[in-house]
Order: structure tokens, then sequence, then C-alpha cells
């Protein structure tokens, strides 16, 4: 078990619909400073709404949820949630804002003076690689589905967090743009000393991209640790979605002569 | 005279200050009213679905009141809110013209407002609200910096259809006692002149349009984010608002007011009567086509201080009496009941306008009809139209009554074209207008009332209680009383339905002075 913790579920639970439909069962997990968790599953696994509980988008049922060693029951939701980067499905961007406003938004709501937030907006306009004068004022429709998404990624990390959420960030993306985004995110958490949690539905993105992997189905956490760990966890479903990039591995390895493409 | 050269134009551009000054600000004061009372509670109701059904459901009832019920409803409302005011706080407020029209209006703007509103900020994508609460905006910056600005085209599109609706519902606001862009076409209407009615229809859609456009660029000025654009559709707006205050200010509040109903003979003897004022050195303005509902409590509230009416009307729907008695009884009668109200029956101008079965002289004489006796056999096969309250007045009933009619059919008919469908045979009989110039002009015949059913109505000066003791306006008025005969006044109403140019109301009036008041 790490030795600091920034963010720590005890005993989590979340029903909906009246309590019938329970939707995150008694999970604990922990994430260390620095680490990058990647949380797998299916859909309805519940992987979406452990994510959200950290920034209290949905409200705990019971459990004790602590963001940097203090309870989020007793945080400030909306500062709570100003301090802690959050990348959306598919950007989540705002389509009636630029992409400088869109970036700075996080920062503008603190009350950070103007050139301030112009200055961060250009430092993080380079860090996600998009060149600042030709973007700065396009909106979010201008853009490519790569670019919106890392335009959520700046804003995720424009008020400085040190914790980033990401919900299933890359998943609408295709595989060559997905790579590289997914590299570079992994460059900037190491680079800025992140804390990141991602939710993932591929397996193999999982292992590629994360320290440690917890694996969520109905609600309940069936595992977590290294790629290595869980390959000795004997869980059956855990089992079951390691094969699959495994097999993909060996069919490449067949079908790609080395040395080609 | 070709339409472009007819001198009735120019007659009508100088009512245009006026009228459209009005206009204007009866229709923006609305509009603003209504925004202010839908926007925030379209905002409120739109997390709320019980509200949200309430105020649509609401909102929808209002809609399918016909614009002029709407706007006739409130009147009485407000009097009688007026009333309350006065016994409890010792104040009233004047119930007549811009209050009742504005609130009216107001609530008839409220539908499209609320509506796309409440679309609007429902159609927000939910992925833009979770975001919008992931970056750390309180659920007042979400409203304020993504929900309002994303429903914005919609919610513009229902202020601009509410704009267009108020604008043309104004021009309803004439009869209780709102001069509007609906003046020209009341007025028009009434007499036949039809430069008057496009006129009036031309510039309330010209308003319309131009109103919509300046919400357009506001709207586009909004959405680009284009502070010039939308500075200059604001500033639009706030010079037509100011451009119409100039007139009302520098308008004189001591001005004797006349009234007119919504018929040609009343716009007339009001044209008259203000002429006459203005002889003796006076002020006058006009306030016409004022529903009959409306005009008599106008005057005794003082909202204007003189007009015609007759005395049968009174006499029946003012004070509910059905006994019909002698003329001069009745008059005497009369004026002792208005005087408890303080107002003065200034006396007759000397002509008779009632109510009287009407068909043509050929059909009569061939049928051997010369009363309503005689057509009394011959009802049963005939049919009978008359004006929109004919029917339900208290005359018809006493007519039924006394002579036993029993008509086939019978069909309410805007009174100008009354007289044309009994001279084509469309009907048969019609309750026309003794004073009518049409009577003469179709050949028509005035069917005898031997058994008195139908009340005297001679035509009477009222004035307002605060003019009682006017003793100017009573001389400027004084060389009318009487002079008016009933041959006189049917051909001053003929001319008054011509359609050219010596039939505006004021140049009937001046014909109608020349005739009379020399004697």
């Amino acid at each position: 078990m790490p030795a600091t913790s920034l963010i720590a579920y005890a005993n989590v639970e979340k029903r909906f619909d009246g309590g019938r439909v329970v939707a995150v069962d008694h999970v604990s997990l922990e994430v260390a400073e620095g680490e990058f968790l990647a949380i797998v599953g299916g859909s309805g696994s519940g992987k979406t709404t452990l994510l959200r509980l950290a920034n209290r988008l949905i409200e705990a049922d019971g459990g004790t949820i602590t963001v940097e060693g203090e309870d989020v029951r007793a945080a400030d939701p909306i500062r709570l949630r100003r301090r802690i980067g959050y990348v959306f499905q598919s950007g989540g961007l705002f389509p009636h804002v630029s992409v400088a406003g869109n970036i700075g938004i996080t920062p503008q709501l603190l009350g950070w003076p103007a050139p301030e937030i112009a200055a961060r907006v250009d430092e993080l306009l380079d860090l996600v690689r998009l060149e600042r004068a030709p973007y700065r004022d396009r909106l979010p429709h201008e853009l490519s589905g790569g670019q919106r998404q890392r335009v959520g990624v700046a804003r995720a990390l424009a008020a400085k967090p040190r914790i980033v959420l990401m919900d299933e960030p890359f998943g609408a993306l295709d595989p060559l743009t997905r790579d590289a985004l997914g590299d570079d995110y992994r460059e900037l958490h190491r680079k800025l000393g992140l804390t990141t949690v991602m939710i993932t539905h591929d397996m193999t993105e999982a292992i590629l991209l994360a320290d440690r992997i917890a694996v969520m189905q109905s609600g309940k956490l069936l595992a977590q640790g290294t790629p290595a760990e869980l390959a000795a966890s004997g869980d059956a479903y855990v089992g079951e979605l390691l094969r699959t990039p495994r097999r993909q591995a060996e069919r490449l390895n067949d079908a790609l002569p080395r040395g080609g493409a | 005279m070709s339409l472009l050269s007819d001198p009735r134009w120019g007659e009508a551009l100088a009512h245009l200050p006026d009228y459209l000054g009005n206009h204007v600000r009866v229709s923006v004061t609305a509009l603003a009213l209504g925004l202010a009372v839908s926007l925030p509670l379209a905002i409120l109701s739109r997390n709320r679905p019980v509200l949200r059904g309430a105020l649509l459901g609401l909102a929808s009832i209002v809609q399918t009141v016909p614009g002029l019920a709407l706007l006739a409803l409130f009147y009485p409302l407000l009097l009688a809110l007026a009333a309350i005011t006065l016994s409890w706080f010792g104040f009233a407020f004047s119930a007549f013209g811009f209050l009742p029209a504005v609130l009216a209006l107001a609530l008839y703007s409220m539908l499209p407002v609320l509506r796309n509103t409440i679309t609007g900020l429902n159609g927000v994508d939910a992925a833009i609200l979770e975001a919008a609460q992931g970056v750390g905006m309180t659920p007042r910056q979400s409203l304020v910096m993504v929900e309002l600005p994303l429903a914005l085209p919609v919610m513009m599109a229902g202020i601009r259809t509410a704009a267009v609706w108020v604008i043309g519902t104004a021009t309803l606001s004439t009869p209780i006692g709102q001069t509007s862009l609906g003046n020209y076409i009341f007025a028009g209407l009434q007499t036949q002149n039809w430069v008057f009615v496009l006129f009036g229809c031309i510039a309330a859609a010209l308003l319309a349009l131009l109103v919509d456009q300046l919400l357009a660029l506001i709207e586009s000025g909004l959405r680009n984010r284009s502070r010039l654009r939308a500075a200059l559709g604001g500033i639009g707006i706030a010079a037509l608002v100011a451009a119409t205050l100039v007139p009302a200010l520098a308008r004189s509040s001591s001005s004797y007011i006349v009234g007119a109903k919504t018929f040609a003979e009343q716009y007339v003897l009001s044209a008259l009567m203000a002429q006459r004022l203005r002889a003796a050195g006076l002020t006058a303005t006009s306030r016409e086509g004022l529903g009959s509902n409306v005009i008599f409590d106008a005057l005794a509230s003082g909202d204007i201080d003189v007009y015609v009416d007759y005395s049968g009307t009174l006499w029946a729907n003012q004070f509910h009496r059905t006994d019909i008695k002698p003329r001069n009884e009745l008059l005497a009668e009369l004026k002792g009941i208005l005087a408890k109200q303080n107002i003065t029956l200034s006396g007759e101008l000397g002509f008779e306008n009632a109510y009287a079965l009407v068909m043509p002289r050929k059909r009569a004489a061939e049928l051997g009809i010369k009363s309503i006796a005689d057509l009394a056999s011959h009802t049963s096969t005939m049919s009978i139209a008359g004006d929109y309250e004919f029917f339900s007045r208290p005359e018809w009933a006493a007519l039924r009554n006394a002579y036993g009619l029993s008509f086939r059919a019978q069909r309410t008919m805007q009174p100008d074209f009354m007289y044309a469908a009994v001279a084509s045979g469309e009907v048969d009989v019609i309750a026309g207008y003794t004073s009518d110039g049409l009577i003469a002009k179709y050949d028509l015949v005035v069917l005898e009332d031997p058994k008195r059913a139908i009340p005297p109505y001679d035509a009477i000066v009222l004035l307002a209680p605060k003019r009682a003791g006017d003793e100017k306006l009573k001389a400027a008025l004084q060389p009318l009383l009487g002079r008016i005969e009933i041959s006189a006044m049917r051909e001053a109403n003929l001319r008054a339905a011509g359609n050219d140019a010596s039939s505006s109301p004021d140049a009937v009036a001046r014909w109608l002075w020349e005739k009379v008041g020399k004697r």
C-alpha cells in the first residue's frame, strides 16, 4: 500500500434508482501521489461513477473518500472541482467559447488576472502541442477530434492541479491519434508530477499508459495492481481481459515482419 | 384620381407621429414587461417540470383568447381594481388606454418567450452541462456562461415572435382607448377609407419588421460576441423609443379630449365638436374608435371630456332599463340619473339614431309592408341581419314580443356590409340605424314602429364630471345643440361612407357645420 495516497476510497457505496441499482459496491482503493492509475471495466461496471465520486459530481451513499487528505464531504464541491483537473469523454468543450476561453475557464473562475490567464493559455497550447496563433481563437467545431481532446487536456491542466481525472479521454479517436495523444499525456504526467486516474474499457491502453490497473465489474473492484500482479490474480474475468492484448500482440508479431512497416 | 395622388395619404401621414409614437410606446413597454416576467419564470422553471407545465399551459390558454377580447377584458378588471385602491389606499389609476393595453399585450407576449426559453435551456447537451460542473462552475455561472449563451438563438427566436405578435396585436388596443396604428384601421373600416386601412396595416407591418431586424442584430451581436452589432441594435431600439417620446412630452395635457365610438357618425361628430372647440380657442384632441362598453366609463372617470351618446343606448345598456317611455320623459329621467354620477347631459343634437327594421322600398311596396306589424306575417320565410350587438339587446326582445316576430334565420354582420346585403337580397330585413345615409343610397325604407317597441335614441352630448362647470366648453358646443336634423346627419353619414378625399371625418364635419351652423 502506497505511503502517501492522494485519493483514497474506503468502503465506498453508491446506489441509483432509489437504491435498486448498485453502481459502486463497497469499493476501497488508494491512488498514490505521482501514480498513473487506470480503471478498466465494461459498460455499467461502475468505473465512471467511481471517478465522479472523487470530485463530487456524484455524491457517495456510504464510505469515505479523501482527496489530498481531506474528506470530500467536508470540502466545498465547487472549490474541490476547481483544484482537480477533469478530462471529459470526447472533450466536453463549450461550443460557443474559443480554444483560449475553454482552456482558461478554470483560472477565470478562480479569478486570475487576464494577462496571467493569457500567458497560461499559451504555455498550455505549447504543452499539448498546438500552435498558439492559429488555434487560440478557433471555436471547438473548427478542430479535429484529436485537437479537441488536446484542448480538453489543456483545460484540465490550466489551474495547475495535482490530480487529473480522465473519463475515457481517447476512446473516440482514431488509432494513430490515440496512440500519439496517449504518449504525449503520459509524458506530461511524468514531467508535471501529476497524479492521474484514467477510465478506459481498453486493457491494451491501460497496460501501455498506467502504472497500476484497477479492474471493475458490476460495481465491485475485482483486482488491482501492476499488469504483472493482475496476471497472477487468478480471477477469471481479469484473466479474460489480459488475454486479449496478449493475443493481439502475438498475432501482430506473426502478421508483421520485423523491420517492416 | 390615382391611388397615389389621393390627398388622404397626406392626412394619414399627419397622424403618423401620434399614432406611431403611441404604438411604439405601448408595444415596447408591453414587450419589456413580458420579458421581465417570462424570462425569470422560464429560468426558474427549467428544472421544475410541474411549474413548467403549469406556466406553459397558462400561457397557451391566454393565447387562445382572441386579442380583442383579452384587451377588452382588462378594462373592467382594472376599473374594479382602481375602485379598490381608491377605497383602500385613497388613490385611483386610469384603467383606460395605456395600462390595460400594456398588461394585456404583455400577457400575450409570454407564451413564445416562455416556451422558447424553456426549450432552449432544456436543449443544451447534458455533456456540456456536466463539463460546466466539472470545471468548477457554480449553478449560476453555468447558467450565465454556458446555458443562456447556448440557448440564446432559440430564446431570441421566441422574443422576436413575441415582438411581432405584440406589435400586430397592439392595433387592437384602439377600442380600449389606447391610441395606436389601429386607429387608422378602425377609422378606415368604419368610414370606408381604404387608404387609412392600408396605411395602418403597412405602418404596423413595417414597424414589426424593423423591430424584428433590430432584435436580429442584437442576437447576432450577442452570438458572435460583437459588441458593435449588439450596441447598434440596442441603440436602434432606444432611438425608436426616444423618438416616440418627443411628441408625447410636447403634447399639452390641458387639451380637451373628444371621444368617439367605432362608427362613422361618431367620427364625424367628434371631429365636428373638436373643430368647434378649436374655433372657440380651446385645444382639442380626439380619442376615436372606443368600444361602446368603454366610452361611458372613460367619460365618468374623466379620461375623455365629451362625447355623443344616444338616449336609448344609455337607458337600456348602461342603466339596464327595460321599460320604454315617451321621448321627453325618458330624456328627463336620464338627465337625473346621469346627474347622480356628476355627468352633464348638455343637450340633444336634434336627430335620433335609433335601431329600425329596414328593407328595400320596392319589395316592401310589393308585399304591402309599411310597418313592423305588417312585416310580422312574412317573417317565417324571411332572414334578418343585425350588427354585433343587436340580437343581444333588449330592443330585439321587445320587438319580437310586441309584434310576434319569428324570422327563419338571423345573421350578424359588420354594419357597413349590412345595407348592401339587404339591397342585393342576400337578407330580407336588416336592423339598421335611422340616421344612416345608406338608407337613401340603396333606396331602402324604414318600417314604422306603431307599438313603440324601440325606445327613442336621441343623440345627446355628455360632459365629464370635471367639466360640469366648464362654461367655455358649453359655449363652444352650444351652437350644435338642436341643430342637426336627421336629413343632414344622413347626408353627412353618406358622405363619410364615400371612398374619396372629401369623405374624411374632418371634411364631412366641415360640410356639416356649413350646412347646420350658419343658419
